[in-house]
């Protein structure tokens, strides 16, 4: 049992906890309109770590801010557990949001900003000094309760936020970037404390980053945003290796794109014919094109360089080592650019030098349709 | 022949002689009126040695205690009211994107210390005039109104900065942690807002304190404040008596302003209250 | 509350307002509609006003009916005040910047950690009592005063000079009073001023006089520029200052008001006067904010 009195749902036992559809948010009115969510559409589940990734102005602000109360969408609806949230003010609404700059009180001490939300919800004194206490330790800062806010460092504030979001026991606990403040090292370890505070809570958890790795590592699903729409939703897995849209393969990780033809889809299996004339088996997009130009997506680490000819022929025009991995940048014959990594191993010779003609191969199911 | 100092880049021929000059300038007048309130004799130029005798004579002097009096009840009145107006009107015009009559409503509050005092102080004489035929009511209210005016500015500004540097998050913090708009001035937002508070209601006592031209066309008959009273004193034969006041009056001026100075430069570092 | 819809928010938003806009307009704008009223009624044998459309007040801004033959002619006496007013005030401003200027410089070159100091030795002053302050420069420059002891006893003179009730003495009150609201702005101004620039001057050759009057006056003069306008504009409506040191000698259009109000029981000209001098300070104020704005625009 976890500090709540809750045990962590399996993830097949997950419910809906908040359920958004057609929401909608316009900023100003006539030609100063500025439209920040675009008919979202997404479920979220019980007890899920669940991530809004996008670049800045996506709109994943706003849609978190619109579950926590402080943007009124222009339209749509919100349910959490089922009920409708959106007329309620932020103060009554059954969730808790962690501040991107922690916003704590710096009139208060750690110990009353954690126990501010059981205050106001007029909890008794007792109980309320309970649970301060509980998550004092939770988050291991009993020794700081009674300084100020000011005299703690960044990573402790940030550990304080996440305690007073916690304490009044939220359905949902809200994260807007909460790590972005952090040095790289800190970043990294409340990172695992955020996934351990999750699964020991059973709190859903809806967490807003820009940062790709950072929602690939502690996600459960994650929903790439951009201008304001939902592009695609999976588990980090799914998202990487078969991103749907052009934008999403680009924006998390690296990718290379290919002009192809689509000869046939089977489910989800889809033949697509090279620039090079050769034939390979992809996997297929939902609600993709039958036929036709299509844009092909294929990981550099998904590919291998060979001196013979492969599914792709070109010219090797840069080595860059990395130390774990070497990337070769290689021009098409076909003109475009083409990048495959390697990993390194410490007593392989050099595999080709900068001038040679290569082939590149991948594997069938490698290669991702996109949407267009 | 080598430097015997290093070029300074900031340094301007003359500058420094006439910034102290200034300083001195400032100081002198006020340092001899001080001292001149201790003097044994009658005059404010020569030095007949140290006494008490015009505080004392002050003290006792009837006129005095009654505009003390007065002016510390219209100057305590004029704060509280400037103070409470210019808080609402600063919640109300501040972190908010400009809105229909935002100018209008910076243009009014910011008024007294555009236009020239004596055309205000006409005007409320000619008005209160009116007032006075048609009511028949001559009492304190017409001066605690109008310094109460003249005072939102004063008020205002402290406040308005202090706001415009809170971070919002805070009161969403606070509205997210189940606080209600009300729970959360109490006790988020009034608390960080205090010192500008503070420093605003302050700063318009001192004002209120400090007004001669428009208490002197307001006022009534029988209603001097202290410096209305030495307004008219300044007519006469002037003695230490009023250098014995004004040195009082400095003393609370000084006081509170180095107090407000200390409270602004508290700044951010808001201590538990 | 993001739930509170836009109108409700108004609603609130004025509010909030109102207790402040109504306490300005019943005890300081709307009181100014009144004056305007005022300067075209008739005045009332023992003060007050007739209520009796007349425009006279506003001829007698300027001009004067002579006593017994009616003729016109310009009024010497109000045009030598409205002259001696702005004459006094542009003297008081020149000097003010003329002192002020090198002080917040001098505050600007201070440590970071002294100058709030410097500043607060400014401020104090200000903040203090007025009519003290004007008692304080009185006191100095009368006859039996320190200045005219001091040279007295030296034996530079024999006469006490008579400095009080003077034009200097009045503009010595107002540059004295008003200091401080020229080295503030300026102050401002120079504090930001980033110090590389004069050395990149002085490393292109500049001599001194001419890296502060190319580098670092024309980067501060919107501060000058505020500084004056605030020297400039009570001076122009000062009233404690030429009453207690000019000692109803030399008048300042403050003086001629109120005189009307008093002796002169002459309402609707006191209204009148009032209004000109309004209308003299809202055309430096629209200067000012004009100048200020180019500034803004050829520096952003």
């Amino acid at each position: 049992m976890g500090p709540f009195g809750l045990t962590p749902l399996k993830p097949f036992n997950r419910g809906t906890m908040i359920e958004i559809s057609g929401l909608s948010k316009t900023f100003g009115s006539g030609a100063n309109a500025f439209t920040a969510l675009d008919d979202i559409n997404v479920e979220i589940r019980q007890n899920e770590f669940f991530t809004l990734l996008g670049p800045s102005g996506c709109g994943k602000t706003t849609l978190l801010r619109s579950i926590a109360g402080f943007v009124d969408p222009t339209k749509g609806s919100l349910t959490i557990e089922g009920q409708d949230v959106l007329p309620l003010p932020p103060y009554a609404r059954p969730v808790n949001t962690v501040f991107q700059n922690y916003a704590l009180f710096p009139h208060m001490t750690v110990a009353q900003n954690i126990g501010f939300g059981l205050e106001m919800q007029d909890r008794p004194k007792a109980e309320i000094k309970q649970t301060v206490g509980e998550m004092l330790e939770l988050v291991q800062m009993t020794a700081m309760a009674d300084r100020m806010t000011s005299q703690i460092s960044g990573g402790q504030q940030q550990r304080v936020a996440l305690a007073r979001a916690l304490a009044p026991r939220p359905k949902v606990l809200l994260l807007d970037e909460p790590l972005s403040a952090l040095d790289f090292k800190l970043r990294k370890e409340m990172q695992i404390e955020l996934k351990r505070l999750q699964s020991e809570t059973g709190i859903t958890f809806v967490f807003v980053t820009h940062d790709q790795e950072e929602a690939l590592t502690m996600s459960d699903r994650i929903a790439v945003m951009s201008a304001g729409r939902i592009l695609q939703i999976g588990g980090p897995k799914d998202i990487y290796d078969h991103p749907a849209e052009r934008f999403v393969a680009d924006f998390i990780g690296d990718t290379n794109f290919l002009d192809a033809t689509l000869q046939s889809v089977d489910g989800d299996v889809a033949t697509v014919t090279l620039p090079s004339g050769k034939s390979v088996a992809a996997r297929a997009v939902q609600g993709g094109s039958q036929s036709g130009a299509v844009t092909l997506a294929v990981r550099p680490e998904h590919a291998t360089l060979t001196k013979e000819s492969g599914l792709l022929d070109g010219v090797l025009q840069n080595i860059v080592y990395f130390g774990t991995d070497t990337h070769y940048h290689v021009t098409l014959d076909a003109g475009s650019a083409f990048v495959v990594r390697e990993q390194n191993q410490p007593n392989a010779g050099e595999l080709c030098e900068v001038g040679d003609t290569v082939g590149i191969s991948f594997e069938a199911g490698v290669g991702q349709v996109l949407r267009d | 022949m080598a430097k015997s100092r290093a070029f300074d880049v900031r340094r301007q021929t003359g500058f420094v002689p006439l910034a102290l000059l200034c300083f001195a300038v400032l100081y002198l007048p006020i340092i001899l009126l001080v001292v001149y309130s201790f003097n044994a004799g009658q005059s404010i130029a020569i030095w007949e040695g140290f006494s008490w005798q015009w505080y004392v004579k002050a003290w006792q002097n009837e006129k005095v205690q009654d505009a003390t009096i007065l002016s510390l009840i219209i100057a305590a009145s004029a704060s509280v009211i400037a103070t409470s107006a210019a808080v609402m009107a600063a919640l109300a015009t501040t972190r908010t994107r400009g809105f229909r009559g935002y100018t209008f409503v910076f243009a009014l509050i910011n008024q007294p210390l555009m236009i020239p005092e004596i055309v205000t102080a006409v005007a409320l004489l000619i008005f209160f005039a009116m007032i006075k035929v048609a009511t028949g009511y001559t009492g304190l209210m017409y001066l605690i109104i109008a310094h109460s005016a003249f005072c939102i500015p004063f008020a205002y500004m402290p406040i308005r900065a202090r706001l415009q540097g809170m971070d919002l998050n805070l009161e969403q913090a606070g509205a997210d942690l189940y606080g209600t708009p009300w729970r959360v001035f109490r006790r988020v937002t009034l608390p960080q807002l205090w010192p500008g508070v503070l420093a605003g209601s302050m700063l318009a006592f001192v004002i209120s304190l400090d007004d001669v031209v428009i208490t002197e066309f307001v006022k009534s008959a029988g209603q001097d404040t202290l410096p209305t009273y030495m307004l008219g004193q300044m007519r006469r034969v002037v003695t230490p008596e009023v250098n014995a006041i004004s040195t009082a009056l400095l003393a609370i001026s000084v006081a509170l302003v180095i107090a407000f100075y200390l409270l602004s430069k508290s700044g951010t570092q808001t201590n538990r209250e | 509350m993001a739930q509170a819809s836009d109108t409700q928010a108004t609603r609130r938003r004025w509010l909030l307002l109102s207790p402040a806009l109504l306490i300005l307009l019943f005890a300081a704008s709307g009181p100014l509609l009144i004056v305007v009223i005022y300067s075209f009624l008739t005045p009332g044998d023992y003060g007050g006003v007739v209520w009796k459309f007349s425009t006279d007040a506003w001829f007698n801004v300027v001009v004067e009916r002579d006593f017994f033959d009616d003729t016109l002619s310009f009024s010497d006496a109000h045009l030598s005040i409205f002259w001696r007013s702005v004459k006094l005030s542009l003297m008081t401003t020149l000097v003010a910047f003329i002192v002020g200027f090198p002080t917040a410089y001098f505050i600007a070159t201070r440590p970071k950690d002294k100058r709030d100091i410097w500043m607060l030795l400014i401020m104090i002053p200000f903040w203090t009592n007025l009519l003290i302050r004007t008692f304080a420069v009185m006191e100095i420059i009368r006859n039996e005063g320190v200045v005219n002891s001091l040279l007295i006893g030296l034996g530079i003179i024999d006469q006490p000079i008579q400095m009080l009730f003077t034009e200097f003495a009045i503009t010595l009150g107002m540059f004295y009073v008003y200091l401080p609201l020229m080295v503030l702005p300026i102050y401002a101004a120079m504090e930001r001023f980033d110090f590389s620039l004069v050395e990149a001057a002085y490393d292109l050759y500049a001599s001194r006089w001419r890296v502060l009057r190319r580098v670092i006056f024309p980067i501060v003069k919107p501060g000058v520029i505020a500084g004056s306008i605030l020297v400039f504009v009570p001076s122009l409506g000062a009233y404690v200052t030429p009453r207690v040191l000019g000692g109803g000698k030399q008048l300042m259009l403050g003086n001629l008001i109120e005189l009307q109000f008093g002796q002169g029981r002459n309402w609707p000209l006191g209204a009148a006067l009032s209004i000109t001098l309004l209308a003299i300070v809202m055309v430096a104020l629209i200067v000012y904010v004009r100048a200020a704005g180019r500034e803004e625009m050829s520096h952003g």
